[in-house]
């Protein structure tokens, strides 16, 4: 690799140019998306806000705990019906259906959110590194990642929830890490190829010319070019995520029903309800991963086709060349 | 030109030399996380119950008081000769457990790819077609929703309605248990084992255990098709022979049947041999809500029991059809398609 040296201090010491001319400028097309992304952006993104204002507001919105089972001393009935009392009726373990699916959102989105932070703070440096160094490191994690990639995604996550399982108490923890290690390799390749097909631009090679160091290239022109597909790419990971951690929870990995009220856990209590016609344990949780799912899905979707320029549709007739502001 | 004989062949060759160290890769990353898995594996499947001596004996016998380098030494050695271990708590080759149980999943595995394939794939070409008219949104909220739904939630509610409400279908198992009794065994695989027979009624009865599951997996699965072949029929619809067609004064119907088509359902062959990592881990919920006695059955069963060896030898095979049906893919994309070769 070209040998100038690393300059860190001379770039840090120079202040950061304001955000928010930049910030208007990536948030400019989403306010120009039209038809069908536009629908799908505003669709997606109330669904999820719902979700979101559900998870936070759990303690005030819903009528019980999760892991409540009676109230002022009168238990609540097994199985009931949906009724006045338990709107969305009550499952085996006599506790309200309601009150999961809102405590399941707290849940859903504190693992989604979780493995995230993990997944971007793994991935994303090591795919910018290898990305621009290349060389046997380079190598070595792609063929690593590649590996990762051949055992099935919820697969992967299982044995590491069974693993940690064991070891760490937290069953939103241990889920965020098993999510984690699938989402890995996804953000650790687009970067890297992202990287690796900007690293010889003009404006690369201008900055190296006029002696950057390799971080001071990476953090000032590579990671803002390269990290504009991340946001699509988390919102639609975020989707994958929420089903994942199901899967998990459904096959007694998640979450545990002590720590939290979590939807897949709770279908999979449903399972032996479904021979004697019991459609309310699983159809409410059910319809709660499925719109939650789909909100973040609409949500990435419409927000590629709105920020991706090949699928980008805008309205042909507002055409104003110099509305092109020089910010 | 005259080289593309032989460039198929090398092509070919890398590709086959390019899974070796994925698959050693793989084969050390699963041995790397069931070995730092803090505990002792025996003592784990036989539980807090069992006599020291017992699993100190155990433990020596399966090899796990020796040092990891010769631990690992003797795995990939076992697993080059086709030996992928045996569990723990009953004793069982995996091998065996994939011979068994695989058929059931093979089977499961395959009706559901037939639906998808027969749900997904005309959708997909009538969304394309149809770009942005109501034909198309409506697909593809269909695609979403699909995609969105999790297979067990799926599952339990059609055994809901079709199992407990119209009481149409069964919604446990892979045949009745009398059927189960009554049959001979040739392949593993029920189906085919009752046409080798000629057993109708086997035959119906497992079809009719069949129908749900495949068909909950496949819907799921037609959502990942609908995706595909509707972007692909939008792009080679713009493409220039397409509109060489039209110059030509072919008729539209003709240009859309013919050649747009035809042409965009080459990349759903890929599609197939991404989509079985999915598609396995599918099996494993699917397998789990019907109660199908499949490898993903299997798998949840011993996990429950914590059975290292068994999940290890199960997840490393998973991971090698993996590899393999991305290598079937790769094949057979080069030989439809040259322009795959000098990638």
């Amino acid at each position: 690799m070209s040998a100038a040296s690393p300059t860190p201090s001379s770039a840090a010491a120079r202040p950061r140019r304001a955000l928010a001319p930049g910030l208007g400028r990536a948030l400019k097309p989403i306010a120009e998306a039209r038809g069908f992304a536009r629908g799908m952006l505003w669709s997606g993104a109330i669904l999820t806000g719902v979700f979101v204002f559900m998870g936070i507001f759990a303690p005030w919105l819903s009528p019980y705990r999760y892991d409540q089972y009676q109230l002022k001393g009168a238990a609540f009935p097994q199985l009931a019906p949906p009724s006045a009392l338990h709107i969305f009726g009550t499952n085996v373990q006599s506790t309200d259906v309601l009150a999961q699916i809102i405590w399941g959102a707290q849940t859903e989105l504190e693992v989604v959110a979780l493995a995230l932070i993990f997944a971007l703070t793994i991935g994303v440096p090591l795919g910018l590194i290898a990305g621009y160094f290349g060389g046997i490191f380079d190598r070595i994690l792609v063929l690593i990642m590649d590996a990762m990639y051949a055992i099935p995604p919820l697969l992967l996550a299982l044995v590491i929830a069974f693993l940690l399982g064991s070891s760490i108490t937290s069953g939103i923890v241990v889920a965020a890490c098993a999510i984690t290690i699938v989402y890995v390799p996804q953000y650790f390749r687009v970067l890297r190829n992202h990287v690796t097909s900007v690293r010889e631009e003009p404006y690369v090679e201008a900055a190296r010319a006029i002696g950057a160091g390799p971080f001071t290239i990476l953090r000032k022109y590579i990671f803002f070019n390269v990290i504009q597909t991340i946001p699509v790419l988390a919102t639609l990971n975020a989707a994958d995520a929420i089903l994942t951690l199901t899967g998990l929870g459904f096959l007694g990995y998640g979450v545990q029903p002590t720590q939290g009220a979590e939807w897949g856990y709770d279908v999979s209590r449903a399972v032996g309800d479904a021979a004697s016609g019991i459609w309310w344990t699983t159809l409410f949780p059910g319809l709660a991963i499925v719109l939650l799912v789909t909100g973040l899905t609409l949500l990435g979707e419409g927000l590629n086709e709105t920020i991706n320029p090949v699928l980008r549709q805008r309205a042909t007739t507002h055409m104003n060349m110099d509305e092109e502001d020089p910010a | 030109m005259a080289a593309s004989g032989s460039s198929l062949k090398s092509y070919l060759l890398v590709r086959i030399a390019m899974v070796i160290p994925t698959i050693l890769i793989l084969l050390t990353l699963v041995f790397l996380l069931m070995r730092v898995a803090p505990g002792n594996p025996v003592t784990a499947a036989l539980g807090g119950h069992a006599p020291p001596a017992v699993i100190k004996e155990l433990t020596h016998q399966l090899g796990y008081d020796r040092p990891l380098y010769q631990q690992f030494g003797l795995y990939v050695w076992h697993i080059l000769h086709g030996n992928f271990g045996t569990t723990i708590t009953d004793k069982r080759q995996v091998t065996e457990i994939i011979l068994q149980n695989g058929a059931a999943t093979l089977e499961l595995t395959v009706a559901a790819m037939i639906v998808a394939l027969l749900v997904g794939v005309p959708i997909g070409l009538l969304a394309g077609r149809f770009r942005d008219r109501p034909v198309d949104a409506v697909t593809r909220l269909f695609g979403v929703v699909m995609y969105a739904m999790p297979v067990f939630v799926l599952g339990l509610l059609a055994q809901i309605l079709f199992g407990s409400i119209l009481n149409w279908l069964p919604i446990s198992g892979q045949a009745s248990p009398l059927t189960t009794a009554l049959m001979t065994t040739h392949t593993n695989i029920l189906l085919m084992d009752a046409v080798i027979d000629g057993n109708w009624p086997a035959f119906w009865d497992v079809f009719d255990h069949l129908i749900l599951p495949a068909t909950t997996l496949g819907l799921v699965f037609a959502g990942v098709f609908i995706r595909l072949v509707r972007v692909n029929v939008i792009r080679t619809l713009k493409d220039d022979y397409i509109e060489a067609a039209r110059a030509r004064g072919i008729r539209e119907r003709a240009v859309v049947y013919r050649h747009a088509f035809r042409n965009a359902l080459v990349p759903v062959i890929t599609v197939i041999g991404l989509e079985v990592a999915l598609l396995m881990g599918g099996a494993v919920l699917t397998e789990t809500t019907f109660n199908w006695p499949g490898i993903g059955h299997a798998l949840y069963i011993y996990l429950e029991n914590r059975d290292y060896a068994a999940v290890q030898g199960i997840v490393i095979v998973f991971g090698l059809v993996v590899v393999a049906s991305s290598l079937v893919v790769d094949f057979i994309s080069a030989l439809i398609d040259p322009r795959m070769r000098y990638k």
